[in-house]
């Protein structure tokens, strides 16, 4: 800096122009640089073991995909001890993963302002001449876009490591739909990352304390995820209805239910009472008495009844993956706007 | 110029009124002393001047017209909070630089030349810094940003009676080679005896005197401040009082 610098104060002219955006670039690195290597950390691990675990595992999907003859007793034995070996690991894997996004955002972000306004920083960061409302957004969004975007390119690796389950052949594939693992494929891992995120940023504004801005943070994140996973996104695309028990594998039940012959949904205690008139072998009075074994659709459909599904075909995979994202995208959005508002309105 | 203009300014918290009907003006060059008991507004009054709060009523601008918390009011004052926070898990020099890059400008050669007087080592977190350390560091960080207005609040209360004498000298240091204004909130009313040359009474939320040091203790016929502002606080009409051996918290009664 040059002593002409030094010297150089503001004029009476109100219109400064701003400190650089690039300016808090080091600002936030220096501080929270620790944060996000923690989050690397824990990222990196769990690839580590991804890989560690998915590799052996591809190694013997391989293997069971080129069997021969397929459908012989040798090939079906080995499908199940497939099944034995790696399903209960990688179905483990998945139900951890579900919290990942929430430990990000509670861990990362809510601390943030929650911390400047415990310790009393904030009196110093918010008298700068940055400005409060651009420093509160040059360090919630670079924050919470990184580790969205390491979110999003570990569940490349987490689709690719789950990717022998989608599988047909497999007694435990999971349709690409289906709540365990939908929001840790494509888009809404890191999507979901990002809402705890924007969550975290205005939980710590709001509460002004870290411990209980992560554990709101988490709570308010659950809350969300629970919603989406068991209320919400069944009804993304209205689902398609059959009367078939005999769906695709790929395809997301929702519901089923039976009809009687005069077209209406018929009550659960009239199935009950229905079904149990059925009998497996079924005698057939007749001269030879011969017998003859009635499946259940058959023996439904013999009298006049229907069973109906509604479900989520696996085509809609991407479009329900984008919708996801989209409305994601929208809600961490509009929670850092409401946390900024927050910051430059209801400081002190 | 005036370096904070208040007309009718007010702010209530939770349905009292910390600030009330407070208008004012202090002209620039001054080293002015607000000076009021616990509770009666300074630090309310601090917080809108420098933009950390919104008035409830009236309004508050700063160095000739800038309303208070906007940027070109920002760019030219600093701010000394009570208890000088700082963040204790970065170093000295990782807050120079923090400093720096927050703000339009920065005198590293100064903040890095001061701190090497004190014997601050650049490298040690500000968390393993003494009071009188942290506090200097602070007012380092302030005094960096070669600021028109210099807002302390509090910067006495935590410290002992050595580091109140070096934290004073520094202030006024600067307010000598660089004539900054310096406006500093305070109970301890005996330390600014020789360092303020303006005085603002503050009781109850609203401002009881104000001006310069000089005039308000002709007018008066006091000797000195302490003895003035005791004598206001002690409740109106009593124009005198002995004033020896008072403990300047019970002026907080």
């Amino acid at each position: 800096m040059t002593a002409l610098a030094i010297s150089a104060r503001p004029g009476n002219d109100t219109a400064l122009r701003p400190v650089p955006w690039r300016r808090m670039a080091w600002v936030t690195w220096r501080q929270h640089r620790s944060t996000l290597a923690g989050v690397a950390g824990l990222l990196g691990a769990l690839a580590a073991y991804l890989l560690f675990t998915g590799l052996p595992m591809h190694h013997a999907y391989a293997a069971l995909a080129a069997c021969h003859p397929a459908g012989s007793m040798a090939c079906s034995n080995a499908i199940v001890d497939f099944d034995n070996v790696h399903w209960s690991m990688a179905e483990a894997m998945a139900v951890l993963l579900q919290v990942v996004p929430a430990l990000i955002g509670a861990f990362c972000v809510a601390p943030v302002l929650a911390r400047e306004l415990e310790t009393g920083t904030f009196r110093y960061a918010w008298t700068q001449g940055f400005g409060r409302a651009r420093w509160t957004l040059a360090k919630i969004a670079p924050l919470a876009v990184t580790v969205a975007a390491a979110a999003g390119a570990f569940s490349v690796l987490f689709s690719w490591y789950f990717a022998p389950f989608a599988d047909q052949g497999l007694q435990t594939r999971l349709p690409p739909l289906a709540p365990l693992v939908f929001d840790l494929h494509g888009v809404a891992f890191a999507a979901w990352t990002l809402a705890a995120c924007s969550i975290g940023a205005l939980a710590g504004m709001l509460i002004r304390r870290v411990v209980p801005a992560i554990a709101a943070t988490m709570a308010a994140w659950a809350g969300l995820a629970l919603a989406a996973g068991l209320f919400l996104r069944q009804h993304y695309l209205t689902p398609l209805v059959a009367h078939t028990p005999n769906l695709p594998g790929s395809a997301w039940l929702i519901s089923s239910w039976y009809t009687g012959r005069n077209g209406k949904p018929l009550s659960q205690a009239a199935i009950s009472r229905f079904l149990q008139g059925y009998h497996p072998v079924a005698q057939q009075a007749g001269p030879n008495s011969t017998r003859t074994t009635v499946d259940p659709v058959g023996y439904i459909a013999q009298h006049g009844y229907q069973y109906w599904v509604s479900y989520q075909p696996g085509s809609r995979f991407w479009p329900f993956q984008w919708i996801e994202g989209g409305y994601l995208l929208g809600l961490s959005a509009l929670l850092i706007a409401a946390t900024i508002w927050l910051v430059r309105h209801r400081a002190a | 110029m005036n370096v904070i203009e208040a007309k009718s300014l007010g702010k209530h918290y939770r349905g009292t009124w910390a600030l009330r009907e407070c208008t004012l003006a202090i002209p620039a060059g001054h080293v002015a002393a607000l000076v009021g008991p616990n509770g009666a507004g300074k630090t309310t009054l601090l917080n809108l001047a420098v933009g950390l709060a919104a008035p409830s009523a009236g309004a508050v601008t700063v160095l000739g017209g800038r309303p208070a918390g906007s940027p070109a009011a920002l760019d030219g004052i600093a701010f000394v909070a009570q208890d000088t926070p700082v963040y204790r898990n970065l170093s000295a020099a990782d807050l120079l630089h923090l400093t720096r890059n927050l703000n339009r400008h920065f005198d590293m050669g100064y903040a890095r030349a001061r701190l090497g007087e004190l014997g601050i080592p650049l490298k040690r977190k500000a968390g393993k810094l003494s009071g009188g350390q942290q506090a200097q560091l602070a007012l380092t960080l302030a005094l960096g940003r070669r600021p028109r207005l210099l807002v302390l609040d509090e910067p006495l209360a935590n410290l002992d009676p050595v580091a109140r004498h070096d934290f004073m000298a520094t202030v006024m240091t600067a307010v000598a080679a660089d004539g900054v204004s310096v406006l500093l909130s305070s109970h301890v009313l005996a330390e600014l005896e020789r360092v303020a040359d303006y005085l603002i009474l503050l009781s109850r939320g609203q401002v009881q005197m104000a001006g310069k040091a000089g005039d308000l203790l002709a007018r008066h016929r006091m000797a000195g401040l302490e003895e003035l502002a005791l004598a206001y606080l002690r409740g109106p009409g009593v124009t005198a009082l002995s004033v020896e051996n008072d403990e300047t918290s019970e002026v907080a009664k």
